[in-house]
């Protein structure tokens, strides 16, 4: 393959042309650039996120295009592969190439130059000395070896050549760098996931999409113990075990057997006193026919176990059903009392409320909540508002309700609220509901007040008061329509109110009075309204209700208004009020078998080495030329280097002073 | 330039190369010992790697072993004057007006905004007195910046045992590292190649950093400090960061290189001689410049993704996840090969290149500060 045969014959074979033109630097540089470019798509488009959110977004046609361009998981879609390989290709035909020729060139001191060739170098100088070519030949080699230089004398007739030379090595890195690239590439399918996508494609495994229980899932969609790679995870509650992993595969997943059994004894989050987590930890044990005893470890996060080849990562954490009781308050019907539920996180139950059958589905529980301070301007105060349940509605329609109770009343203003956070879909932010706290901290009052409003008996009676009140101020006593009318005002207003909220009431007055009458009398339905719902709640207080009211009662009815009057928006019949609860975590481990992890390293090795090779061992050569001329010694010097020509000026002239210096020496001696 | 290569030669074996090698040596010593409780065996090798590499670095180089012994003992002596209560950054008049890590940084921003402006002065009066001055003042601002991240560090241990960590675990911290390790690298090739009129051109991104830092700064809150997630808590951080930011910075400084290099070049197209690019390096200077500067980015970014990849391995249960972060490391570590290549084929040198390397650094920023805004991931570290 030398220049003069290239020259000689232009036409050559197409196997042949195919094969340089994958070995040259054009092609190598467009596969690096055109891989580039491919890289970029997989982080702009959230990768192998669950297919329904790709249709959300993109519609059900484009959905299938990209679908069909494997753009949900680019980095192992056929293209992207093929990209890659076309550059391990390029790399390797490149390689095969220039590796002889820089093997060559890594050891051979070139001893067969020419006097011609080394004058008309750009490195170049020319001196004389008395002593002799042996000395001189002599002292030269000596003084190179002192600089690190390999030596070599070449005896031609009636002159002697010294060849020199160093930074070998530099070629080596280019062999390195080179060779990295494909041991890692060959590393990386050793870890990929193609053999299981090329048993898909056989049908001799099937990717499962349903929700299933670990004992339903089928046969096809469960991989045996193997030497396979694999990259999956499980989420084990505390005091469970699993001997599977889940491998996430596009918008399913498939079950990888172990060969051992994981149990967590205890999951452990520690946290600053900022309130940010400081350390996720996991006790496993680890059973195994192989082992003796039972193997017990902690992991943490950056401290992973590594068992048989398997590494088993701490990856995250989440609720392992935790145990919650739960007072299910009526809001609208019923009895103003709680029924006891006892339920777990991930627990799905029905639930009847007069007509309606309402699915409850627990999907949360958190311990404690570290929030913003809402009392306080920067937001980066935080504080502890304490356990949580997240839990969705769901009625016979399909459309769920999304909600957030907190457990401990939240200190706002010097008053005491119970949160309940509120969203219709999981894009929207939480609307909080402000239930005022009871003396006990708890929702008894608040709901008792509900109750009371939605009494016929009660409102009738309070109503027939505050009417004979009214006729008694305006001296009518007698008029019975007058009366009646009143009657029915005010108990429809509390009705509209408790069913409409501030709302319902402004409508009916827009649409009951006329134009000219509204301003002025609205406030007074207002008004009226108001003190029906005062005298309702003042009434229901306590027994000796003619004891003046504390200002805290009043502060609790004006609350309790206000969250009266945001229920029609809250969209469930009940309130779930958290009374107590067992805490049990789960963790996520993420559990690998990487048979071609010390393949990449050793690439990455070579990849490291080879770089700083190439890029910090120049390779410099020297050529001295001994003849005689005139009696005396002429010494011809020439160097040359294969990168840094500038530095190279200053060896150079280093070397050249130090040669000259010790060839004159040697005719002193 | 022949004589100041050899005199650097001459250098590596001159007595005070020989002392700096030794109190090296000493330093290393004495912090493992004094330390000697609270180090594994990696933190140790770092210690070590560290010493080696800046006995390296000053064994031809007086400003760097100047520099080295300003930023220890002042921060020594901030250390002293905290002592163990925070609240002196307040009350102490040096810590207060100079070496609190928050005093230094300003210190160092105001430096180097001022160094830049002194460069191109000393450019367009061609006054190497000024361009003298602008380095003194390169130097000031890479001292300032090196003492607040040591004082940072202390801070943040000053802030709870257990909060304490080397500050280079969010954007704010390594905008900072950012700065102090260009300038180092310029200053670097500034004596290498003895020019000073690139200075501007170079200390013009690094201001450019300071100022998007002042804006973190006032209006994110972003300097106060943060305790460690626990994916962060490694000793993988304090030589992944560092080998990133060399990268960074060697990209940056061959972009800017890169401007020089085209202005001077199209200046010389409307003007043979004179004007201000005469005073300029050469053409073919630059363009050397440019490429040292990159493939020592190169090797320093190769080395970053690489221990990137290791740690991965460690704290994510795989050595690449095609992470959007990871994903943009290699598309910046691919765009680079590809010119280094590039650069190889027959005549593509100078302008082309120059503006390739400008691209890179784009590229480069994306990877730096776009991922981070734009993208989420498992690097989600250091969000705007
Ligand atoms: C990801 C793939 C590759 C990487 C990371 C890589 C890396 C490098 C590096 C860092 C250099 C040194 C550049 C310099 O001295 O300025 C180099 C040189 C070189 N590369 Fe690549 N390379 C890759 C692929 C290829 C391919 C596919 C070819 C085939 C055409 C190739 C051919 C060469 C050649 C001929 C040299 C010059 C070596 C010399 O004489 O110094 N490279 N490569």
């Amino acid at each position: 393959m030398s220049r003069t045969q290239d020259s000689q014959r232009p036409h050559r074979s197409l196997a042949w042309r195919v094969f340089h033109f994958l070995g040259s630097m054009e092609f190598a540089i467009t596969m690096l650039i055109t891989l580039a470019i491919a890289s970029v798509i997989g982080t702009v488009l959230q990768q192998n996120q669950p297919y329904p959110d790709y249709v959300i977004k993109f519609g059900p046609y484009w959905f299938d295009v990209f679908e069909k361009l494997g753009l949900y998981d680019v980095y192992s879609a056929l293209w992207f592969l093929a990209i890659l390989t076309l550059l391990v290709v390029s790399t390797s035909v490149c390689v095969i190439r220039h590796t002889p020729s820089m093997f060559r060139d890594m050891f051979n001191l070139r001893t067969n130059v020419q006097l011609k060739s080394l004058r008309s170098m750009h490195h170049r100088a020319q001196w004389h000395t008395a002593a002799s070519t042996e000395a001189s030949v002599t002292a030269l080699t000596e003084q190179l070896s002192r600089q690190g230089y390999r030596t070599r004398i070449t005896e031609k007739e009636d002159v002697q050549l010294v060849s020199a030379m160093r930074g070998g090595m530099n070629r080596l890195g280019y062999i390195l760098t080179h060779v990295a690239i494909i041991v890692i590439c060959v590393g990386g399918l050793l870890d990929s996931n193609l053999p299981l996508k090329l048993a898909e494609w056989q049908g001799r495994i099937e990717v499962e999409t349903r929700n299933l229980p670990l004992s339903q899932v089928p046969k096809e969609s469960r991989l045996p113990v193997g030497p396979q790679a694999f990259r999956g995870s499980v989420s084990i509650p505390e005091g469970r075990a699993s001997s599977v992993a889940y491998l996430p595969m596009r918008d399913g997943y498939l079950v990888q057997n172990l060969p051992f059994t994981i149990e967590v004894k205890d999951f452990r989050i520690e946290h600053y006193s900022s309130g940010q987590p400081k350390s996720f930890e996991s006790d496993l044990v680890i059973y195994d026919t192989d082992l003796n005893a039972p193997l017990e470890q902690t992991i943490a996060v950056n401290h992973p176990l590594i068992y048989k080849g398997y590494a088993i990562y701490q990856a995250s954490f989440g609720d392992g059903g935790s145990e919650l009781s739960i007072d299910a308050w009526p809001l609208f019907a019923g009895q103003p009392e709680a029924t006891e539920l006892e339920t777990k996180v991930f627990e799905t139950r029905n639930m009847q409320w007069g007509e309606q059958t309402l699915q409850l589905e627990v999907t949360g529980f958190r311990p404690f909540n570290i929030n913003p301070d809402p009392t306080d301007d920067d937001p980066r105060n935080v504080r502890n508002f304490g356990p949580s349940i997240q839990f969705k509605l769901r009625r016979d329609t399909g459309e769920a309700m999304e909600y957030e109770n907190y457990m401990l009343p939240v200190e706002r203003n010097g008053r005491d609220y119970i949160l309940s956070g509120v969203r219709g879909s999981p894009a929207d932010e939480f609307a909080y509901l402000h239930i005022p706290a009871d003396e006990d901290g708890g929702v008894e009052g608040f709901i008792q007040f509900l109750h009371r409003l939605l009494d016929k008996n009660v409102i009738s009676t309070i109503a027939a008061e505050m009417k004979q009140e009214t006729l008694v101020s305006l001296q009518s006593q007698e008029d019975q329509v007058l009366s009646d009318s009143l009657q029915r005002t005010l108990e429809t207003l509390v009705a509209m109110f408790v069913r409409g909220g501030f709302d319902e009431v402004r409508e009916f007055i827009e649409q009951t009075l006329p134009e000219a009458e509204r301003d002025s009398l609205a406030p007074a339905y207002l008004a009226m309204l108001r003190e029906m719902l005062g005298r309702v709640y003042l009434q229901g207080l306590s027994a000796d209700a003619n004891n003046t009211v504390s200002e805290a009662e009043l502060l609790f009815l004006q609350d309790a208004i206000d969250a009266i009057g945001s229920l029609p928006r809250y969209g469930s019949p009940v309130y779930l009020a958290l009374t107590d609860f067992t805490h049990i975590e789960s963790t996520g481990l993420q559990i690998a078998r990487s048979p071609g992890k010390s393949t990449v390293y050793l690439g990455c090795a070579f990849l490291i080495i080879g770089v700083f090779l190439l890029f910090y061992l120049p390779q410099r050569r020297f050529w001295i030329w001994l003849s005689e001329e005139n009696g005396q010694t002429r010494l011809d010097l020439a160097g040359m280097t294969n990168r840094n020509p500038r530095e190279f000026d200053t060896v150079f002239e280093l070397i050249r002073g130090k040669l000259e210096a010790v060839t004159r020496n040697s005719a002193l001696d | 330039m022949t004589t100041t290569t050899s005199l650097l030669e001459s250098e590596k074996t001159s007595p005070s190369a020989w002392a700096w090698r030794v109190l090296m040596l000493l330093s290393a010593i004495g912090l493992i010992g004094f330390y000697s409780e609270v180090l594994d065996v990696y933190e140790i090798s770092i210690i070590m790697l560290t010493a080696v590499g800046m006995a390296w670095l000053g064994q031809d180089w007086p400003g760097y072993r100047w520099h080295s012994l300003v930023v220890a003992l002042l921060s020594l002596f901030a250390v002293t004057l905290y002592g163990s209560e925070l609240g002196r950054a307040d009350s102490n008049f040096w810590l207060n007006y100079l070496l609190a890590s928050q005093s230094a940084f300003m210190w160092m921003s105001a430096l180097f905004v001022m160094a830049t402006v002194t460069y191109f002065g000393g450019l367009f009066f061609r006054s190497t007195f000024t361009e003298k001055v602008a380095s003194f003042l390169t130097w000031s601002a890479t001292t300032m910046g090196m003492i607040g991240l040591m004082v940072r560090w202390r801070e943040s241990y000053l802030h709870g045992a257990d909060i304490g960590h080397i500050p280079v675990s969010n954007l704010y911290e390594v905008f900072i590292l950012f700065a102090v390790v260009t300038a180092l690298l310029y200053l670097f090739y500034e004596r290498r190649y003895q020019t000073r009129s690139l200075g501007g051109f170079v200390l013009l991104v690094i201001s450019a950093a300071v100022a998007f830092q002042l804006w973190y700064t006032f209006e994110r809150q972003a300097h106060e400090i943060e305790p460690l997630v626990p994916a962060l808590q490694s000793y993988w951080m304090k030589i992944h960061v560092p080998a990133n930011f060399i990268g960074y910075g060697a990209f940056a400084m061959a972009a800017m290189i890169g401007v020089a290099y085209l202005l001077v070049a199209s200046a010389q197209n409307r003007n043979a001689n004179g004007g201000w690019s005469s005073h300029m390096p050469s053409l073919n200077l630059m363009d050397d410049l440019m490429y040292k500067s990159i493939a020592l980015g190169f090797a320093f970014f190769t080395l970053a993704t690489i221990l990137g990849a290791l740690w991965a391995a460690e704290a994510w249960g795989g050595y690449w996840s095609w992470d959007p972060k990871e994903t943009w490391a290699l598309i910046v570590w691919l765009n680079y090969a590809a010119w280094l290549h590039m650069r190889m084929t027959k005549g593509w040198h100078g302008g082309p290149m120059a503006w390739w390397a400008i691209v890179g650094l784009f590229v480069t920023l994306f990877a730096f500060l776009g991922v981070n805004m734009f993208l989420s991931g498992l690097h989600s570290y250091g969000t705007l």
